[in-house]
């Protein structure tokens, strides 16, 4: 530019403001494309899933190859009996740590705790997986919904343990106090008050979790396997919605496809009324993030 | 907080110890689990793969090929295709969820921001498998019909764009990769410029900035670090997704040129043969690769973590 930076022409100031009203637009757009993907989710979901939605979908096993109909009742059933596996695991030991991090320790043991939960949310949901078939499926010798169970368990904890810890220290101290002068001892201060002061929270946080693991296929691909029939023993191999809807999206036949779409559209729709489960419990007090 | 320890002897439940530190040492070794975690994965992924590890040495990280009939295993078609996919995600997200993130702190009407913060939460919410299925029955028959045709058409004098059209490809891996890292990317991001002074815009206003100019000299300059670490993160995410890069990426162990050209990465190449590997060197190298991007993975997220912490001063930043 030629204009004197003490004295700009009005073409400058023009062309300057010109520019800031191109980025305006340029900004406007990206967040346009940012959001536009989920809804052409959700419409393609709503429309390729709604016509494969019958009753059998919900009530039946899925049938051979080339027999068309069939549900995935056993894998709806699958992914509730795996999240509810997860959560005898994720939950406790999410908890009691969250316990520790806001009730216990030091800031220097915390710190690293927090960076070591921090460190194990980043690991690869694949990477569980094979972890736990060399746990559980190697030695007992076959695929188990435990395994898979463990493997969504194992990922729910730091993410429970994080959330338990931030909300535990919006108690107010003064609680704590009030009760240790009571005399009342410690663990039962946290138990009773804290831990029931944050309890709204704390499952707010748990949902969160459940969210985040009902949709995993990757740690469940070696682990819970998928079967096309029900499963009467935690010790077989189970199916899950993630898992049915990956073999049939991959598989050569229309049927199916339309069928994983229906599966697709289930799994979401469980994902979301977690979600909004969430908002409706967080709603008076911000207690998430 | 450990003053308040101390309780009253009045009261017969404070009379003993013994259950608050039980409560304590129980709790305490729950907060441990974590760190046993990492180590027990670590640990696990080179049990797995010590065969691998012995028979081929580092050499296994620069071989091409990738035989299983031969037994001959090497990891750098997919190390390479994980980074390639992985970048082309950064190149896509990095500068669209930077924009999101400055339109929602800078620019939209306060009613917008929610409303469009929430939809963004949604859609971090969508599964990876259910990316991946849209991914093959609308996103690749796009790509192939449209996109790639055009950027044939316009680019097709760089290596990049050549070649046939198959539709599933390196570059849609990474468009994917990218619409799924980009919830992570414009939340931290938008965090980040949250926390950038107002002082800071102000002073720049009244020099006369332009609304450009302000979010350039004052913002972004200002916000800089932070950003990185966010695409950091983006990346440290990118790098393992599995099921969606599966399901689009053709999976094909080949080091080409095109992005047109199929690839396979780290994390698929395990979803996809681990279940059928079918001797002990086999699985142990997919194991090896495990061991490998959890390596990668964890080094990213570890950076990252270090490089918000500076920026943000309090404590890392949650995520997810």
């Amino acid at each position: 530019m030629n204009a004197s930076p003490y004295l700009p022409t009005p073409g400058y100031a023009r062309w300057r403001k010109a520019k800031s009203t191109a980025v305006t637009a340029v900004l406007v757009a990206c967040a346009l494309v940012v959001i536009a993907p989920l809804f052409l989710v959700i419409y393609f979901l709503l429309r390729q899933g709604y016509s494969a939605i019958d009753l059998n979908f919900f009530t039946q096993l899925p049938k051979p190859t080339g027999v068309p109909g069939g549900g995935m009742a056993n894998a709806i059933v699958g992914t509730i009996t795996l999240l509810a596996m997860a959560a005898v695991i994720g939950v406790p030991l999410g908890v009691m740590g969250g316990v520790y991090l806001a009730e216990y320790g030091s800031d220097r043991v915390n710190n690293w705790l927090r960076f070591a939960a921090d460190v194990l949310n980043g690991v690869p949901s694949i990477v569980w997986g094979m972890v736990v078939y060399l746990m559980l499926v190697v030695p007992f010798k076959t695929f188990s919904a435990y395994a898979g169970g463990t493997a969504l368990g194992l990922m729910m904890i730091p993410l429970v343990m994080r959330t338990t810890e931030e909300v535990l220290i919006l108690v107010p101290q003064s609680y704590r106090e009030a009760a240790l002068a009571l005399g009342v001892a410690r663990w039962k201060v946290i138990m009773v008050i804290v831990v029931r002061t944050a309890l709204k929270g704390i499952a707010t946080g748990v949902i969160v979790a459940m969210a985040r693991i009902a949709g995993e296929t990757a740690p469940l691909l070696f682990t819970a396997l998928g079967n096309n029939f029900w499963n009467h023993n935690l010790k077989e191999p189970i199916s899950a919605l993630p898992l049915q809807i990956f073999a049939y999206a991959i598989s050569p036949y229309d049927d199916w496809h339309r069928q994983a779409w229906a599966g697709a559209l289930v799994l979401m729709a469980l994902i979301l009324a977690l979600n909004i489960l969430v908002r409706v419990l967080s709603r008076d007090r911000r207690l998430t993030t | 907080m450990s003053s308040v320890t101390t309780t009253s002897p009045v009261l017969p439940e404070s009379t003993s110890r013994g259950p608050d530190l039980a409560f304590k040492w129980v709790a305490g070794a729950a907060a441990l689990v974590v760190v046993a975690l990492i180590v027990l994965v670590g640990w696990q992924l080179y049990a797995g793969s010590r065969l691998a590890i012995h028979k081929f040495g580092f050499s296994f990280l620069w071989t091409r090929e990738w035989n299983p009939v031969e037994d001959q295993y090497g990891a750098l078609p997919f190390i390479f295709g994980t980074l390639v996919s992985s970048l082309i995600a950064l190149l896509i997200a990095v500068p669209l969820g930077v924009a999101t993130a400055l339109f929602l702190t800078e620019l939209a009407p306060l009613r917008l921001r929610q409303p469009v913060v929430m939809v963004i939460e949604m859609l971090a919410a969508v599964p990876s498998v259910i990316f991946g299925l849209w991914g093959i029955f609308v996103l690749i028959p796009w790509l192939r019909d449209h996109l790639f045709v055009w950027l044939k058409h316009s680019l097709g004098f760089l290596p990049l764009f050549r070649g046939p059209i198959y539709g599933v490809s390196m570059l849609a891996a990474g468009i994917i990769i990218a619409i799924m890292i980009l919830p992570i990317v414009t939340s931290i991001a938008r965090e980040i410029l949250r926390s950038v002074p107002n002082l800071q815009r102000e002073a720049a206003y009244a020099l006369g900035a332009t609304r450009w100019e302000v979010l350039k000299i004052a913002v972004l300059s200002y916000a800089r670090r932070g950003l990185f670490g966010a695409a950091i993160l983006g990346l440290g995410r990118a790098l393992g997704e599995t099921m969606a890069v599966t399901m689009v990426i053709g999976n094909n162990p080949q080091i080409a040129a095109s992005l047109f050209a199929p690839g396979y990465t780290l994390a698929s190449v395990i979803a996809n043969e681990f279940a059928e590997a079918t001797s002990d060197l086999y699985l142990n190298s997919l194991f090896e690769l495990g061991l490998v991007l959890l390596a990668v993975t964890i080094l990213v997220n570890v950076l990252a973590q270090l490089m918000l912490k500076s920026m943000t001063g309090s404590g890392p930043i949650k995520v997810g």
